[in-house]
């Protein structure tokens, strides 16, 4: 790989230590790339009632488990080998955390594959489907828009992403309680709406997940952590 | 993985495109301004207030007007590329520098309130205040015993004879050395290992009962066990001293200080609690050094 003078991660006077550094950064983005694609795989797995994709992404969850620990090694001898300080050391101490959020992403889409071969076995009427596909998009969108906030290396995209998650929670809140009537109206609506609720929730975290990358962005830009921090707080550090 | 997944994977993601011309986000101070330093160059309980130093070689400025608090019982690292000026601001503290005579000293350089470089100032007494370990260990020609002695002697700290052998138990005891050679204190100190002639070194500094030990790159003649041995002498000793230490290794500086201060072609651009300079430093100077981007 040819390492872009330009990037602020490649300007160093070892060659070498630029060389690890575009490439922990590409490999997570890589891993960002395969997780992006199992979520969106999941959903269409489970609205198209397609068992065979939704297995695939069970297996394929293995390569995002295999990534993580390779990603987490590349960081691991960065540190040995290199000692870095300032934003190498923000990049590399992020990367480690927010690897640890894609590889739950993962996890979230296998979980949602399970409940597409379910429901899919299942064959009863798509339900809070409506709920998914919105609730899907908007935390697709965010998983996107973070890894793309990271790749920039912009702490304002990043803010945004923050503020989505507490619509994503709204929604959640709102499809829950559509599914809840569902279940009211007819007892043999429950074990479906059950599945669904869950999809749900996987969802929900998903969003989180999203979040906490969005706040290691954030840490890696301006140096300042924003975790557990009030969102006016937040603004303010992203907006100095 | 069967095809399709491959295909499906490959179409989300395309990585390498992601990784585009970034906006650049570097602290902000750029600019590096004669008498301008940031973050915290001073201190409430300051052992040194050092105001508007500079200092030249024959017409060349060495040091460009810097003004700096050492605060007492602080460990101070000093940082910078060969050539900044670091050494030479050190000297300063206890006018090692007379000994060059193009070298000229101009501002306000003061020690509890009093002028370091006041015409009637003994410079004798200063330096049993200001004690110095420098960059190779250069123990006297003498015994263990009698380099430990030697400050004590001529600044008549000991009365008697068990005074004296007190002072040096005590001195080879803070520096970490007293297990290995209290046996042999009368061997020749020059037949001990670097590290612990560089120890010994440290042993005799503090032995005169200084408040200040400058270090002058204490470490880098050193190996690695004998460098984290004198750097948990210097955790220890500044509960009793105020120590400044310029070094090489960042890593170093790290570990052992308190405060950083990073010099650059005569300024200090940089002074910050040492956690914030080697996380997120103010100067875009300082985060390029720090981070192996030049030096």
């Amino acid at each position: 790989m040819v390492p872009n003078k330009d990037d602020v991660y490649g300007d160093h006077i070892s060659n070498r230590f630029n060389d690890e550094l575009l490439a922990l950064k590409t490999r997570f983005l890589k891993m960002g790339g395969l997780v992006e694609a199992q979520i969106d795989s999941a959903l269409q797995a489970l609205i198209e009632g397609n068992g065979e994709l939704a297995e695939e992404i069970r297996s394929n969850d293995r390569l995002v488990d295999r990534m993580e620990m390779d990603i987490d090694e590349e960081a691991m001898l960065i540190i040995a080998r290199r000692q870095p300080t300032a934003r190498d050391l923000r990049l590399v101490i992020s990367v480690i955390r927010m690897v640890a959020d894609l590889e739950r992403v993962g996890d979230e889409a296998k979980k949602i594959a399970r409940f597409a071969i379910k429901l899919t076995e299942e064959g009863q009427a798509p339900q809070g489907y409506a709920e998914v596909r919105n609730i899907g998009a908007h935390v697709m969108g965010m998983i996107h828009d973070s890894l793309d906030a990271f790749a920039r290396l912009d702490s304002e995209q990043a803010l945004r992403v923050m503020k989505e998650d507490k619509r994503v929670d709204e929604e959640y809140q709102s499809a829950a309680r559509s599914l809840l009537t569902f279940m009211m109206e007819d007892t043999r609506n429950i074990t479906h709406c059950m599945s669904v609720m869950w999809v749900l929730r996987a969802l929900e975290r998903v969003g989180d997940h999203a979040c906490n990358i969005a706040e290691n962005v954030i840490f890696m830009v301006k140096g300042e952590d924003v975790r557990h921090t009030p969102m006016e707080e937040a603004e303010r550090i992203v907006g100095r | 993985m069967n095809t399709m997944s491959s295909t499906r994977i490959n179409q989300v993601q395309a990585p390498e495109e992601k990784v585009m011309p970034v906006t650049v986000e570097k602290p902000e101070n750029t600019v590096m301004e004669e008498g301008v330093t940031v973050g915290t160059p001073f201190a409430d309980d300051a052992k040194f207030k050092l105001r508007n130093v500079e200092v030249f070689y024959g017409d060349s400025p060495a040091i460009k007007n810097i003004s700096l608090d050492i605060a007492r019982n602080e460990v101070i690292a000093f940082i910078g590329p060969s050539g900044c000026g670091k050494s030479t601001f050190l000297r300063c503290l206890n006018r090692m520098n007379d000994s060059i005579d193009a070298c000229r000293v101009k501002g306000q350089l003061l020690l509890d309130g009093h002028d370091i470089y006041d015409a009637k100032r003994d410079v004798v007494e200063l330096r049993a205040r200001v004690g110095m370990v420098f960059q190779k260990p250069n123990p006297f020609p003498k015994s263990i015993y009698d380099n430990v002695a030697y400050g004590p002697r001529i600044h008549g700290l000991a009365n008697r004879k068990s005074e004296l052998d007190d002072i040096v138990e005590n001195s080879l005891r803070k520096a970490g050395l007293w297990n290995e050679v209290k046996d042999r204190l009368d061997a020749m100190a020059t037949g001990m290992s670097g590290g612990q002639q560089q120890r010994l070194c440290i042993a005799r500094a503090i032995a005169v009962s200084p408040e200040v030990v400058l270090m002058d790159e204490p470490c880098s003649a050193l190996d690695p066990i004998a460098t984290a041995k004198v750097e948990e002498l210097i955790a220890e000793l500044s509960e009793s001293f105020t120590i400044v230490i310029v070094t090489h290794s960042m890593q170093q500086a790290a570990r052992v200080s308190h405060r950083t201060a990073y010099f650059h072609l005569g300024h200090l651009v940089e002074v910050n609690e040492t956690s914030k300079v080697f996380t997120t430093p103010e100067h875009q100077l300082t985060e390029s050094y720090i981070s192996g981007r030049f030096g």
